[in-house]
């Protein structure tokens, strides 16, 4: 883990580095393929939720193909249809892609996040993942766990955990430039919407 | 399937859906990506999504309608809204309250989406600013259909891989259609060619000054056409003598046996429904290769979805 408290700009603290992120990863992956029998791990779907997840997901599936020489199947869910506050934003999430190419009907499946803070997302998607059938099992893997939940929901694997003050927010830039993956502690702004019409 | 529209990160804003001719190029590729997603949704085991538990849905039908409101009644269940069909033979228009009047009740039963047909042009126009619900606008005359329109220009794009630099003809009773202004608006918007045609009656010369090509030659319609839109000949309006009988129109400029030469191999026929059989559209074509007629309404459903969801997004409480 990097050294926490590195001036950048103004309020904006570097949490973790890309190398930090990278043992995170690692670490995850660890968990995952020493619970799985190498058969199992075979059948695992990976399902990344959009937007950050899916990029996460996809490292965490590189990670555990390096050590293990299994590669799990991968999907991608959007969970914006699942929220349970639209119309009380005041502006609507933008819906992305969902690819799920198999049948999850007595599949294990193993949620990846970025960031577990509230447990909002986590409680859509795990409210999604039931109209598309009935999993044997769902894992959940984030690579922050943060504190703040405000559902009783926590994560099976976790990468780094961080607390972070009220009015402070975590930015996360990943899979953007090669190698410069970082986690910032940010200042929360309160984000200027268009005005609806 | 490659696309000419890059996926955007697009913020929609707009708490009604009155007409093609207020949205930009942006609007309308927000609406077909995201009813790319509910497509997908409608092709599940479980075709239901809980994005809209909780909110109500007046289906306010003002005008007859089966398949559109079919159409959007399954697509707000597929939602999980709470509906309330009101249909104008049954409705207090009848006692001689103002539509005006009759909306504000509406609203006062809490709901969040008005879905209205009315017979007025501008009606939608006129109600939307005045209430909180959001308004979304199933047909109002001759003026605009926006979701029909929608829903062809969401096929066309599936099939094509965009709209950009497309020849789209779409012949028939101009005039008096709604499907074709919102066709014409949608599809100018996003850059394809637009051509109507048919007699001089009910294709209006003034259309050239929105930059369409207007012509009253099918086959000058049907040549170098990606996609040909026939509509329906309204019988209702026949008695106004607008051409002398069904059978000469369905000779020169409905499209069949005699004219399909013309077309070319990869074109696609649409048809908005109720076809007449053999008067603009000929049995053989309408249920031929080229058709994508029982597409379109499949992907109403999904244009529906997409258009309930956004708007609901944002109306406030």
């Amino acid at each position: 883990m990097c050294e926490r408290g590195i001036k950048l700009e103004a309020g904006k603290k570097l949490l973790f580095d890309h190398n930090a992120i990278q043992s995170g990863l690692n670490h995850i992956a660890d968990q995952i393929i020493s619970e799985f029998k190498p058969e199992a791990l075979k059948e695992i779907a990976m399902i990344g939720i959009q937007t950050r997840g899916v990029a996460i997901a996809g490292r965490l599936r590189e990670a555990i193909k390096e050590r293990s020489g299994i590669a799990p199947e991968s999907a991608t869910l959007d969970i914006t249809m699942y929220r349970d506050d639209i119309g009380k934003r005041n502006a609507l999430p933008i819906i992305h892609e969902t690819d799920i190419p198999f049948d999850i009907d007595e599949k294990t499946v193993i949620l990846v996040d970025d960031i577990l803070h509230t447990g909002r997302t986590i409680r859509a998607a795990l409210d999604a993942l039931t109209y598309y059938g009935r999993p044997a099992m769902i894992r959940l893997a984030v690579l922050v766990d943060r504190d703040g939940r405000e559902f009783p929901i926590q994560a099976d694997y976790t990468g780094l955990s961080a607390k972070l003050p009220e009015g402070r927010k975590m930015r996360i830039e990943f899979g953007e430039r090669p190698n410069q993956d970082a986690i910032y502690d940010i200042k929360k702004k309160a984000i200027k919407l268009p005005k609806i019409k | 399937m490659k696309k000419q529209e890059k996926k955007t990160e697009f913020q929609w804003t707009k708490k009604d859906l009155l007409s093609l001719y207020d949205l930009t190029a942006e609007e309308i590729v927000c609406i077909l990506d995201t009813a790319e997603e509910f497509k997908k949704v409608c092709q599940r085991n479980v075709k239901k999504v809980p994005a809209l538990r909780g909110k109500t849905v007046v289906n306010f039908f003002v005008e007859a309608s089966t398949r559109t409101r079919m159409s959007f009644e399954l697509a707000e269940q597929r939602l999980s809204a709470d509906i309330i069909n009101i249909q104008a033979d049954v409705s207090s228009l009848q006692k001689g309250e103002t539509l005006l009047d009759t909306v504000k009740n509406i609203e006062a039963l809490q709901a969040d989406l008005i879905v209205m047909r009315h017979s007025a042009p501008g009606s939608h126009k006129l109600i939307a600013p005045l209430i909180r619900c959001g308004v979304i606008n199933a047909g109002d005359g001759a003026h605009s259909h926006p979701t029909q329109a929608l829903l062809d220009i969401f096929t066309i794009r599936e099939k094509k891989g965009g709209i950009k630099g497309l020849n789209v003809s779409i012949i028939g009773d101009i005039l008096h259609s709604r499907v074709a202004r919102s066709n014409i608006w949608g599809l100018i918007k996003l850059g394809a060619n637009v051509t109507v045609a048919g007699p001089a009656t009910l294709v209006p010369k003034e259309f050239e000054k929105i930059g369409v090509r207007v012509c009253h030659n099918v086959k000058d319609a049907l040549e170098n056409a990606d996609v040909v839109n026939l509509l329906r000949i309204q019988h209702e309006r026949q008695t106004a003598g607008y051409f002398p009988s069904t059978n000469e129109y369905a000779a020169f400029y409905g499209l069949n046996q005699g004219n399909a030469k013309y077309l070319r191999p990869d074109a696609l026929v649409m048809h908005p429904g109720p076809i007449n059989r053999n008067v603009e559209l000929s049995s053989d074509i309408a249920d031929g290769p080229q058709s994508v007629i029982l597409e379109q309404v499949t992907n109403g459903m999904a244009v529906r979805m997409a258009v309930l969801f956004l708007v609901a997004g944002c109306v406030k409480k």
